[in-house]
């Protein structure tokens, strides 16, 4: 159980000892590298055909079902198509710029990858402020995004740009906030100490992750809302909404510089997951004292799926927002509630001393109370930007 | 409350999600070279002649009017007449064409042709399949020539009708034929 547990680092730990001592951390390095981007290389494929798949089956149609079995080489021919297409560049173009926005947009996302614990021992880098890392490598790609905007001198592209701009900037903040309960109660901003901290069951069978607190429910909840703007991805994507802005920012990429924003793009949602199961999910950890005997590596592979299953879903479900509706949406509903939510954490965590009966059922409901009453109120007082109903005479 | 419609959309596709899978009949595609929707009587592609008989050429009703060809909104039919006259179902001496031809990519699949044809000789068919390799997109007499029963066939009410007027025209015709000698002998 054990040895496939830690299969990946034994498996790590040999290829290296191939290698001269005085290379050997340089040489796992590369393997580590080589083996991430093989691995989410293949996810990016493997998500792309079945989230269109997953979106037909829930619009009640098959998806791509033509090439090879099941359709499941699809993303094969997507990709051959991508790399044979002509790379145009517009003559206005700043070239340089046009050139380098894909790789600055991919680059730091595979960064990001080197601070997630995908297993017991299994984080490329173990960075005593992994998460601070995380999201300061993430922050890059709002300037990928604008780089591509502006160097295409189209103005589709540049309103794009300035919306995913607006966006991102906004959802940053929330999708911090929520983050900050967690590393409150795990007292570290290492990763594999947060998943350290989430180990062990309460009352012998809940486990003690952070989604079941309530503080760690709002938290993922919000984490969740502020990931999918964060990455661009349906209802959030109105920087690249293709009816009223053709395709936003990627207007005028096509090809594989194209292929390389959507890598980027997916990579993204998949390092911000991943960051979500760590933070909130336990990360590697098993639901259960009896389901142990999974390696921790497959634990955290399911957790991922499942999300990344929720976003699609999400997709498949909601329309696009506006874009005052979705600033609204952050700073007017997100913000106060990652702040309160915020200060829930800290309660909870000082209350952690109560020594009278009944104390965790009544920090439980004191802190889910807060923040529903909170939520409900928000919720109340936020219009969602709609303007005053206009009254029609005759087009009723 | 703020998210309840989401949630109940949640529930909706969700439910998409695991009926598809369960329940078939719940997927609309058609998928179509392998599975084909059954034809339609009122289906309209492009337009073709009819012909009586068994020879194509010979049972044509078109009489080379023109008045199609002055019709056609988009001008993609062109007619040269012929300069022989020949005896029509009626025993009419009429033109027929010697040219015919109709520029698949010009046709709009409108029918103004059909409704001005006063031979009833003009009508359109339901082929779509006409991807081909080469642009043999003019269609010549010969191509457009299909026999009475394909239209049949092919809009059955339709033709029906038409028949019958056909056959009470000559039926009357040959009324006529049969009650002019009596005037004229005596």
């Amino acid at each position: 159980m054990n040895a496939l547990d830690q299969i990946f680092v034994s498996t790590l730990h040999r290829l290296a000892g191939f290698a001269p001592a005085s290379a050997r951390p340089l040489v796992s390095m590369l393997l580590i590298i080589a083996g991430l981007m093989a691995l989410f290389g293949t996810c990016f494929a493997l998500a792309t055909i079945l989230e269109r798949k997953t979106l037909g089956r829930m619009q009640n149609r098959y998806g791509p079902n033509r090439v090879g079995p099941f359709g499941l080489f699809q993303p094969i021919a997507d990709g051959v198509k991508m790399l044979i297409k002509e790379d145009i560049v517009p003559f206005s173009a700043d070239q340089a710029l046009h050139f380098l926005a894909p790789l600055v947009l991919t680059v730091p996302v595979w960064l990001a990858f080197a601070v997630l614990p995908f297993g017991r021992n299994m984080s490329a880098i173990e960075l005593d402020s992994g998460i601070l890392f995380f999201f300061a490598i993430g922050s890059a790609s709002e300037l990928a995004v604008f780089m591509a905007g502006w160097s295409s001198q189209n103005k589709y592209s540049l309103l794009g740009a300035m919306r995913a701009i607006a966006q991102m900037i906004s959802y940053e903040v929330p999708l911090v906030l929520a983050s900050v309960p967690a590393l409150i109660a795990a007292g570290s901003l290492s990763l594999p100490a947060i998943v350290q901290a989430q180990s062990g069951f309460a009352l012998g069978w809940v486990p003690r992750w952070n989604v079941f607190t309530p503080w760690g429910l709002a938290g993922f909840a919000l984490f969740l809302i502020a990931a999918t703007a964060e990455s661009n991805r349906c209802p959030f994507d109105l920087p690249e909404g293709e009816s009223e802005l053709i395709a936003g920012y990627l207007t005028e990429y096509s090809g594989f510089k194209y292929a390389l924003f959507f890598l980027g793009e997916y990579l993204g949602l998949f390092a911000v997951t991943g960051l979500a199961v760590t933070l909130f999910l336990g990360g590697w950890q098993a639901p259960a004292p009896w389901l142990q005997w999974l390696p921790t590596w497959g634990w955290f592979a399911l957790k991922f799926s499942a999300l990344i299953f929720l976003f699609i879903w999400a997709r498949a479900t909601l329309p696009r927002l506006r874009l005052d509706q979705l600033l609204h949406f952050a700073w007017k509903f997100l913000v106060p509630l990652a702040l309160i939510n915020l200060v829930v954490a800290v309660a909870w965590c000082k209350s952690g001393l109560w020594q009278f009966p009944a104390a965790l059922e009544i920090r439980w409901l004191l802190g889910a109370g807060v923040l529903a009453a909170s939520y409900v109120g928000l919720g109340r007082s936020w219009k969602g930007g709609y303007p005053e109903r206009r009254q029609y005479n005759y087009a009723q | 409350m703020l998210g309840r419609g989401i949630l109940r959309g949640l529930i909706e596709t969700g439910r998409n999600f695991c009926g598809s899978y369960y329940d078939p009949a719940r997927l609309t595609t058609v998928q179509y070279p392998e599975e084909k929707l059954p034809p339609q009587e009122n289906a309209r592609t492009l337009p073709f002649l009819v012909y009586d008989g068994q020879d194509p050429l010979a049972g044509l009703r078109c009489t080379a009017c023109t008045i199609c060809e002055q019709e056609c909104p988009a001008h993609c039919i062109r007619i040269v007449k012929d300069t022989v006259k020949k005896p029509d179902y009626l025993g009419k001496m009429q033109f027929h064409p010697k040219v015919f031809d109709i520029d698949a990519m010009v046709c709009m699949s409108c029918g103004v042709c059909v409704e001005v044809c006063p031979f009833d000789s003009i009508k359109m068919d339901r082929v779509f399949e006409l991807a081909q390799d080469r642009r043999a997109l003019v269609l010549h007499k010969m191509n457009l020539a299909k026999s009475n029963q394909y239209y049949r066939e092919i809009h059955p009410t339709e033709a029906a009708a038409v028949d019958a007027a056909r056959d009470e025209e000559q039926r009357k015709a040959r009324a006529k034929k049969a009650a002019a000698p009596a005037i004229l002998t005596p």
